[in-house]
């Protein structure tokens, strides 16, 4: 099972970048660029804020710089504001933020659908390369999905109609206990 | 212009939007030449990041030319050629100065847990991304770097993340002559984390994954010896066996939160998302590792929790190194050695794919389909 040893020594550049020194299981933390006082240093310019920007609790200022990409919106929104109420360290922040992306997919096929755009999301799932590299496992997962929604729907229908056929309607095979959507009907009756 | 848009996990698309503007006097906009989706865009496509919003632009890894710089932007001119790193860095705070420019202080308000990136998720920062025609780039003087004239455009993109990235992910691991270095994980960070070990003077390199097709590649690139975890069933009991039951001098996670190979972590971490993402490999890494050994995490996982076995950690004395790749710090170096031919980053590159077909691009990514390790998309006015 082992496979041949690469000898080190026919390898391109091997060891150039050796370094003893780097040996982090003995730490040794290089403080001379380190501040002293906090953040002391000397701030960039701060850039105008022209969106909503939620800011970690934990941060006690807001950076010099940010993004201005898609700021909070809808009810997304408002969830996501209302995760920027905890800090970093609540798993429910970042639950809250999962929960808001989740939303915020339903948000944007509404936003698509106000403008008249109807999203074509087998194309946006890259279903046409799935169909040019992958297509018997495409059809594979589709039969799949087809043989089991069949099975469900069958089992659905069965157990929505059994229960209310009339006793005069029952299979004249019918063995008590062997159906059990006539055996609930036997059970309670609804005539 | 053009741009990638997020719709939710799983889809994208290609839209229409306003070309961006200077915000803040660092800035420069840039126009996009040439950019990639990285294996750790596939954590925001699958919708394991908190705060992705729809309507972003992913894209960390671009280069482009510059089109217009800000009034405080004095090392950029109009018409340079630059590779952008993916961290987003003022060069000024307390981190940056210590040359962990991964760690920005002034770059992402709505975390302290990372600091800003191009198009990842609000939560490290909400800029929009470089899979796009054109980008905003904050802080235009410390990131951006000028090109060189002899560099190929398809190396240099590979310098934005890549390959600074798989470079660290060996040099965290500290590792000393001989060693044996095990990666976890034969995407490009890992196969180029293969490829660096041998620099850093390891003396034996082993590669674990489980898509055949990326094993053959690294055994050729790194090069390495490489396993299928599917064949060896137990990749721990493999590496003690094969290293006299002491176990490697280096792990390194090369895989993050998408990793296959147990089930129990896919369902918990990848599908009811209970788990910051799936930690096989680090699960692994850890229980893999020798007494007083290293992991190396560069493997990308989400903010909340894992279940590691953190008492392995404790009772067999590891020391555990992780960060996001700190690019302007390694470049200098990184540049020398595709200069000197030790390392060819774009010979990862096995797919072009013109920007419009982002949607395709993704899914043939994310599904590891036909024969995908890297795909590079290419903005129309840069196709030939």
């Amino acid at each position: 099972m082992e496979q041949n040893r690469i000898d080190p020594t026919t390898v391109l550049g091997w060891g150039v970048d050796a370094n003893p020194q780097n040996n982090p299981t003995y730490p040794m933390r290089d403080i001379s660029r380190d501040t002293k006082g906090g953040l002391d240093w000397q701030r960039p310019a701060l850039q105008p804020q022209t969106v909503e920007l939620l800011q970690s609790t934990e941060h006690n200022r807001r950076t010099a710089v940010f993004g201005t990409s898609s700021p909070p919106r809808g009810v997304s929104g408002a969830i996501r504001r209302r995760a920027f109420h905890a800090s970093e360290g609540k798993w429910s922040h970042w639950l809250m933020l999962l929960a808001a992306d989740r939303i915020d997919v339903v948000e944007g096929i509404g936003e698509d659908l106000v403008h008249g755009k109807i999203p074509n999301i087998p194309a946006e799932m890259g279903l046409p390369s799935e169909v040019r590299h992958n297509l018997s496992g495409l059809l594979t997962k589709v039969a799949v999905a087809g043989a089991v929604g069949f099975l469900v729907a069958a089992v659905v229908r069965r157990n929505r109609h059994e229960p209310n056929m009339l006793p005069d309607q029952w299979p004249q095979t019918y063995v008590p206990g062997e159906n059990r959507g006539a055996l609930a009907a036997e059970r309670s009756p609804r005539f | 212009m053009l741009a990638m848009d997020y719709r939710g996990p799983y889809r994208v698309r290609i839209e229409n939007k306003p070309i961006p503007e200077i915000l803040h006097p660092e800035d420069a906009i840039v126009r996009v030449t040439r950019s990639c989706i990285c294996g750790s865009d596939l954590h925001l496509y699958h919708g394991m990041v908190p705060d992705t919003r729809v309507g972003m632009t992913f894209g960390h890894e671009f280069t482009g030319i510059v089109e217009e710089v800000g009034p405080e932007v004095r090392n950029l001119k109009v018409g340079d050629h630059v590779l952008v790193p993916f961290n987003i860095a003022c060069g000024k705070c307390t981190f940056c100065k210590q040359g962990l420019f991964g760690n920005c202080h002034e770059s992402n308000s709505e975390a302290t847990a990372v600091g800003g990136i191009f198009g990842y998720s609000h939560t490290a920062g909400g800029y929009d991304g470089g899979q796009a025609e054109y980008v905003r780039v904050p802080y235009a003087d410390v990131g951006p770097t000028v090109i060189p004239s002899t560099m190929d455009v398809d190396d240099a993109v590979l310098l934005t993340d890549v390959v600074p990235t798989g470079y660290q992910a060996a040099e965290m691991g500290g590792i000393q002559p001989g060693d044996t270095v095990v990666i976890f994980g034969a995407g490009p960070i890992g196969i180029m984390a293969a490829r660096c070990a041998w620099l850093f003077g390891a003396g034996r390199v082993i590669v674990i994954d489980h898509l055949e097709y990326r094993l053959d590649f690294a055994r050729q690139y790194g090069p390495a010896e490489v396993y299928n975890f599917r064949s060896i069933e137990d990749p721990v009991y493999f590496i003690k066996k094969i290293t006299d039951s002491l176990g490697a001098d280096v792990c390194i996670d090369a895989v993050g939160g998408d990793a296959a190979g147990s089930l129990f972590h896919s369902i918990l971490g990848t599908k009811l998302k209970w788990e910051a993402g799936a930690a096989t490999a680090l699960h692994w890494a850890i229980n893999s590792v020798k007494k007083g050994g290293i992991v190396s995490i560069v493997g990308v996982y989400g903010p909340t929790g894992n279940m590691i076995p953190i008492g392995n950690v404790v009772n067999k004395g590891i020391t555990i190194r992780a960060n996001q790749a700190s690019v302007k710090r390694l470049l200098p170096r990184l540049i020398e050695h595709i200069e000197a031919g030790r390392i060819r980053p774009k010979d990862l590159i096995t797919h072009r794919v013109p920007l419009e077909e982002i949607a395709d691009a993704y899914h043939i990514f994310s599904a590891k389909l036909d024969g995908c390790i890297k795909p590079v998309l290419v903005p129309p006015s840069f196709r030939g």
